[in-house]
């Protein structure tokens, strides 16, 4: 809006910092939605929603809202998202989407359809709403020196009084959720049908696989990498001890007896990190195989 | 600049978020861009409150935050009862009641 349309309609001119402000954070918010919409990795698309809704709440504390950027911020970013993460350790990190398209040819619509919508809705708000007066929120909430108490009493007065009915059943609502909630992600078990400490022990020894615990990474490891893969007595990595997640890879791990490094550092004389160890012979810098098999239950 | 910054911003957020309820098959991450749909409205509402000179269009999007959590906290739920059942969160499996 110019300054003579600002005339005009006798509105509340943008000024110069929320101008800045609004083109650093949208990009930002933009980049976070389209991060998560484009990331494989589900964790990644909480991360991005996070970024997007932390721009939007100091959107709604520029544009006089204090309250909803502060509730945004605590609610959204802190609570829900949370939520989220932790619904996505329990489920499973790795689920991660399958590239085979049920309905063919579902994501060229989809993005054809988005981008039609995109400019359809844009063109007509910006076509609508563009000699939209800005009034300000300066003589219900009082800004720099009004008159007015402020934004949360705002709120309150017209929360309490005009939307007072909408205030209860919100309550009535958020009971329900959370007994649903109990309901759903609660699982019915006749007292007395889970097994015992002793049948899990006895089903465990009988099925003569692996009765002990599996060997964890860095066992006889020469790295502490949770990549490095445990070692056997005979200097072979142990699939049973890759970790599930993690790929075992060649990590960076202590000198071999005789090796330059070795020499220098003086772990020759010492007898090296083999005889150490107790892993002499055998190639323990060689490529690890195998990549999931095996690993801990 | 013009509020229609934010609002135009609003919609593409709305679109992203429509998009990629379409697009995407793990059920968490629809969910997510169901929640960018209901924050691009909210930036809306905020955006015409300040327009009219009311604090309603705040309190509308107070309510929306407030039914948002309620949704997620449900919608969590049903995802994690899913997952117990068929092992997956894509809503590719959850496909008995089309046969």
């Amino acid at each position: 809006m110019n300054v003579l349309a600002a005339a005009a309609t006798e509105g509340v001119e943008i000024g110069t910092g929320e101008t800045v402000v609004f083109w650093v954070l949208a990009p930002i918010a933009l980049a976070g939605a389209l991060g998560m919409v484009l990331s494989r990795n589900a964790v990644h698309s909480a991360l991005w929603l996070v970024n997007t809704m932390l721009a939007l709440g100091v959107f709604y504390v520029v544009q006089e809202a204090p309250f909803l950027g502060a509730v945004q911020i605590i609610v959204y970013t802190g609570a829900i998202m949370i939520l989220f993460l932790f619904v996505l350790m329990l489920v499973g990190r790795d689920t991660s989407d399958s590239v085979v398209e049920t309905l063919r040819g579902q994501r060229i619509a989809a993005i054809v359809l988005g981008i039609g919508f995109a400019g359809l809705v844009g063109a007509g708000i910006a076509e609508a709403t563009r000699d939209l007066p800005v009034t300000g929120l300066e003589a219900v909430q009082g800004g720099a020196g009004g008159a007015a108490d402020g934004n949360v009493p705002a709120i309150a007065e017209l929360l309490f009084t005009r939307y007072l009915l909408a205030f209860e059943v919100t309550s009535a609502l958020l009971i329900t959720a959370a007994v649903g909630a109990m309901v759903l992600a609660h699982t019915e078990r006749e007292p007395g049908s889970r097994p015992s400490q002793k049948e899990l022990s006895r089903a465990r020894f009988l099925s003569g696989e692996h009765p002990q615990t599996l060997p964890g990474p860095g066992v006889y490891a020469r790295a502490n990498s949770i990549a490095a893969p445990g070692r056997l007595p005979d200097g072979s990595p142990s699939p049973a001890s890759f970790s599930t997640g993690v790929q075992p890879q060649v990590v960076d791990e202590l000198p071999h007896t005789g090796s330059v490094g070795a020499e220098r550092d003086g772990l020759a004389h010492s007898g090296g990190t083999d005889a150490a160890l107790g892993t002499l012979g055998g190639d323990t810098t060689g490529p690890v195989p195998g990549s999931g098999e095996g690993a801990p239950r | 600049m013009t509020i229609t910054n934010y609002l135009v911003l609003a919609a593409i957020l709305f679109t992203i978020g429509a998009v990629g309820v379409l697009v995407r098959r793990n059920a968490i991450v629809v969910f997510m861009c169901v929640e960018l749909m209901l924050n691009s409205v909210n930036l809306t509402l905020v955006t015409f409150a300040r327009s009219t000179g009311t604090v309603d269009g705040q309190l509308i999007a107070f309510f929306v935050m407030v039914v948002a959590a309620a949704e997620v906290v449900v919608g969590l739920a049903i995802i994690m009862s899913v997952y117990r059942t068929r092992r997956s969160a894509s809503v590719d499996d959850v496909n008995l009641l089309k046969y």
